[in-house]
């Protein structure tokens, strides 16, 4: 009795905690509004039978329960009710796949109308490229990655002069533009997740991945790493904007051009190559530079101060700890960050670039730039 | 059944002293023991793991764990649940213990292989431990090893963890091979007299096809271990792409491997993986309700064909696991056809079980309260599974917390609770003791309802997107709502309560060896062969100097017009007859 009464209540509190619960899917926010429905006609299906069975096992818990001297049915087969339960599960299969099969059929064929941007990911940051006019990407490798070129792009290729390169984590989409996003992966697999849109895919080194969605609401919304990518993978942050058509504009006028970095960077400052070596090598994946919190100790106003290593000493944090800490980080570990960091390989020019950027951090250096990331 | 005649001639060969009687011992029931054993000891370390995992995601501040060891502890503890606890318990431990005896076979036809089997997976337990303890730490790659990040910097153990791992994988292999030819050979060839295939148990049949699968799958996760060794040791490129290192600023030398293709390796074991976990404990649940119910099981001979199906179909389904893998999207249609198909056979064993106790003579005893609460537990990681194996409605839920929730309940908690329902029913036959049945019941419900409440809330948290295998959630705006954090450390305490409640099972296991009832030879009054040994436990050899003689399958419970409401398998058509028409041919 006992147990049948605890099988109805699993039953009663299963149901209404799923008509209750406060935990339910983000608010829609692309076209895919078709995979929710999958998600309602599944949860129903399987509900009925959930319940059904659950119920129908209590009643012959409570029905059958132990009576000394009682015999069971000898009855070990039963064909024709075989079958029946059968042909209702069959059914109940194909009322699941057949709208299952449909909605994909949409998810793997890309609208002609479709317009295309590349989202790249690497340990533990995304950055992004759009085609520019020639609506072509560049072809890229990853021969050719360095720290002016951190996309690859390949410099002779033509189609890739014109492509637009958004440095930074934050992407802008065109609100209601069907939009194909293609996955380029870096180093490790990697995936584009935004629960708000409902889709995702995985980035896979060595290829070139897809999906296409619709963004419906202007907004900003996280993307989510959502393929396991290494200790930094619960920190590989991006968001998307959802622009409206005025805004989205005026943004793409501020990006800047695969040709404008080939052309531009000739004269650069110790600072800014600093900076742009911390963005391209993935330093600030991270260290963050605004004094929020990240996985390694933040460089605001980092230069200068003063910082507890694990043995309980203090070190003064002059340029010598830096380039150390560097080069070979397991040397001094800073309590309180976990020794995930692997050790740099850099020239000392580039180090010293580094470390004038991160001085340029600490705010007793009025004469330095801003310490907002400019790529924000 | 030339075996059995030849069986009832030779020699015993009996073990003379302790050490060949308990430590290099060829019976296949102290082989059993070994096995068993050192699965559960294994098995607990991979329980304090996932323990150290919930506190860091329940309650990050009271735990001193960075992401490096989180990383770690999820790594060890799938890997060591799914192949060193499970994998092994079921067919290292129950097969090894039931096939010889349920079939009527004096040891597994292959002895010393069989001990063989139990030292090398010792050895590769041992070789998995070692990885705690060199430079590095163990793995951090996560139970699936997915290349690149499992061998490049930036994962934990990316020098010597995952190493060791592969090569501990590599023997393991080797022990379930040796294993599982004994276990598929015994089963062909050592029947009784009257065994015919079609009166085994499904306990038999179970452990027999999840073996079948075993030497068919993991072929290939020893290929693709073997590949990533070369790659990670002498810089092949089987599973590297060109891929860009940003701690040394410069291209890596691989070139030209395919990442997927190991992924596709890995789940055409994975996939099966699965099923040889949960076959065997299907068929394990199938006679505990059969006998705790005291009813014939319904629809036998559906039961064996849909094993046997649901074995075949598990190599066509592997996809699925790959859905937002990057694959050509058209294998996707495929995937998602034969997956859901799947569901038909496996849904057939659920109603099964309930006609089964529909008109039955329920006995609430402690296997058969395992076994109910294995149906609810599998049903609904069953039915979430029909979300996840329909690829559109995966898109979304893929990679999220409703996964970690499905697989947990059906494949990690259901088969565990077949597990403790199984040895409360044959400890008896193992120790010839009873295990005491209020410690059981309290671990019983502990452990059911609790394991009920971690998972079933999980899922939704997958439906808000959460994803999994995130060491923390601070600063996304979608997912740390503080309700999901307050979900969060709810789950915890439950983890930790049924995590701690394992104690009492534990402490069942030791006092009842010494202090428990007598049970007798066959206190659950069952009909198959294990429990009509002359001895309890067994003694080597185990039936004395002739085998059994079987007449009839193993369900005869309420036969009309016989004494007793059940009839064993040894009893002839004379004494209590044989109604076989009614379930076999």
């Amino acid at each position: 009795m006992a147990f049948a009464v605890i099988l109805v209540a699993i039953v009663i509190i299963s149901v209404l905690f799923h008509f209750l619960s406060p935990w339910q899917a983000t608010p829609l926010a692309s076209n895919w509004g078709s995979i929710d429905t999958t998600i309602t006609i599944t949860l129903v299906i399987t509900g009925i039978f959930f319940v059904a069975i659950v119920l129908f096992m209590a009643y012959c818990v409570y029905k059958y329960q132990v009576i000394p001297g009682r015999r069971s049915e000898y009855k070990p087969e039963n064909k024709k009710l075989e079958w029946w339960l059968i042909s209702i599960t069959t059914l109940a299969i194909c009322g699941l796949l057949a709208p299952g099969l449909v909605v994909y059929n949409d998810f793997v064929h890309v609208p002609p109308n479709a317009v295309e941007f590349e989202a790249v990911g690497e340990q533990w940051r995304w950055s992004y490229r759009l085609p520019g006019d020639d609506k072509k990407f560049g072809r890229t490798s990853v021969r050719l990655m360095d720290d002016r070129n951190s996309f690859g792009i390949d410099p002779d290729d033509k189609a890739g002069q014109d492509d637009i390169l958004v440095a930074g984590n934050q992407m802008h989409l065109l609100v209601n533009q069907p939009t194909k996003v293609l996955l380029r992966s870096k180093d490790v697999l990697h995936d584009f997740y935004v629960p708000e849109f409902r889709a995702k895919m995985d980035l896979v080194p060595g290829q070139v991945t897809y999906f296409w969605f619709t963004p419906t609401v202007p907004g900003t919304f996280d993307i989510l790493c959502a393929e396991y990518c290494g200790i930094g993978h619960y920190n590989m942050r991006g968001q998307v904007v959802v622009d409206k058509a005025q805004d989205y504009e005026e943004w793409l006028s501020q990006q800047i051009t695969f040709a404008d970095v080939l052309t531009g960077g000739t004269v650069e400052g110790l600072v800014e190559q600093g900076q742009r070596l911390a963005a391209s090598r993935g330093c600030l994946a991270c260290h963050s530079i605004d004094g929020g919190p990240s996985l390694g100790p933040g460089w605001l106003n980092l230069s200068g101060s003063e910082e507890s290593l694990i043995d309980g000493s203090k070190v003064l944090v002059d340029a010598d700890y830096l380039i150390e800490s560097i080069v070979d980080p397991a040397v001094k570990l800073v309590a309180g960050y976990p020794p995930v960091m692997v050790a740099y390989e850099f020239s000392d020019e580039q180090l010293d670039s580094l470390v004038a950027y991160i001085d340029s951090l600490s705010s007793d250096d009025l004469s330095q730039p801003s310490t907002q990331p400019t790529e924000d | 059944m030339a075996y059995a005649d030849d069986a009832e001639h030779e020699e015993l060969h009996e073990p003379t002293s302790f050490i060949s009687k308990y430590v290099w011992s060829q019976d296949h029931k102290v082989i059993a023991i070994q096995y068993s054993l050192i699965a559960i000891f294994v098995g607990l370390v991979a329980l304090v793991l996932s323990a150290m995992m919930r506190m860091q995601i329940g309650f990050p501040e009271s735990i001193d764990m960075d992401s490096t060891e989180y990383y770690q502890a999820m790594t060890m503890h799938g890997m060591i649940m799914v192949i060193y606890l499970l994998t092994a318990l079921f067919l290292g431990g129950f097969g090894n213990y039931l096939i010889p005896l349920m079939v009527g076979a004096r040891d597994m036809v292959f002895p010393f292989v069989n001990m063989l089997s139990v030292w090398f997976y010792l050895l590769s337990v041992l070789v998995l431990l070692a990885s705690f303890f060199v430079p590095g730490g163990p793995t951090g790659a996560g139970w699936t090893l997915y290349p690149p990040q499992a061998i490049t910097q930036g994962t934990p153990g990316a020098e010597w963890g995952i190493i060791l791992m592969l090569v501990s994988l590599i023997i393991f292999i080797v022990a379930a091979t040796m294993g599982g030819l004994n276990y598929v050979t015994t089963v062909l060839q050592a029947r009784t007299h009257g065994m015919t295939m079609f009166r085994m148990p499904l306990t038999v049949w179970g452990i027999f096809v999840a073996t079948i699968l075993a030497l068919l799958a993991f072929p290939a996760l020893f290929v693709s271990g073997i590949m990533m060794l070369l790659d990670t040791t002498i810089g092949t490129s089987f599973f590297m792409p060109d891929m860009f290192s940003p701690n040394q600023g410069t291209a890596l030398d691989y070139t030209g491997g395919s990442p997927i293709l190991f992924q596709h390796l890995f789940w055409f074991f994975g996939h099966p993986e699965v099923y040889i976990v949960a076959l065997p404990a299907f068929g394990l649940v199938s006679d505990l309700i059969s006998v705790h119910a005291r009813r014939s099981i319904f629809g036998y001979r559906m039961m064996v064909w849909a094993i046997v199906v649901i074995g075949v179909l598990s190599f066509v389904v592997w996809a699925h696991h790959m859905y937002v893998s990057g694959m050509n999207p058209y294998f996707g249609f495929f995937f998602a056809v034969t997956t859901l198909v799947i569901a038909v056979p496996t849904a057939l064993k659920v109603y099964n079980w309930l006609l089964t106790l529909w008109r039955g003579n329920i006995h609430l005893t402690v296997p058969m309260l395992f076994s109910l609460a294995f149906i609810v537990t599998f049903l609904v990681g069953g039915l979430t599974g029909l979300f996840l194996g329909n690829v559109v409605v995966d898109i979304p839920l893929s990679d999220t917390y409703f996964v970690v929730a499905h697989f947990h309940m059906v494949m990690g908690v259901a088969p565990v609770l077949v597990v403790f329902g199984s040895i409360y029913h044959w400890y008896p036959k193992i120790t010839g003791r009873m295990l005491h049945d209020g410690i059981g019941k309290l671990h019983f419900w502990i452990t059911f309802l609790g394991t009920y409440l971690i998972y079933f809330p999980m899922h939704y948290l997958g439906f808000l997107g959460m994803p999994r295998r995130y060491y923390a959630w601070e600063g996304y705006q979608v997912i740390n709502p503080e309700s999901a954090q307050s979900l969060n450390a709810f789950i915890t305490v439950m983890a930790i309560i049924v995590g701690i409640s394992q104690l009492l099972f534990l402490f069942n296991m030791v006092y009842s060896y010494f202090k428990g009832k007598p049970s007798g030879g066959n206190p659950w009054k069952a009909t198959s062969l294990e429990w009509l040994t002359p001895e309890t436990p067994p003694k080597h050899g185990n039936w004395g100097p002739s085998l059994p003689v079987v007449h009839r399958w193993a369900y005869d419970y309420g036969v009309p017009g016989a004494a007793l409401d059940y009839t064993p398998q040894t009893t002839s058509g004379e004494e209590v007859p044989i109604h076989e028409s009614d379930h076999n041919e």
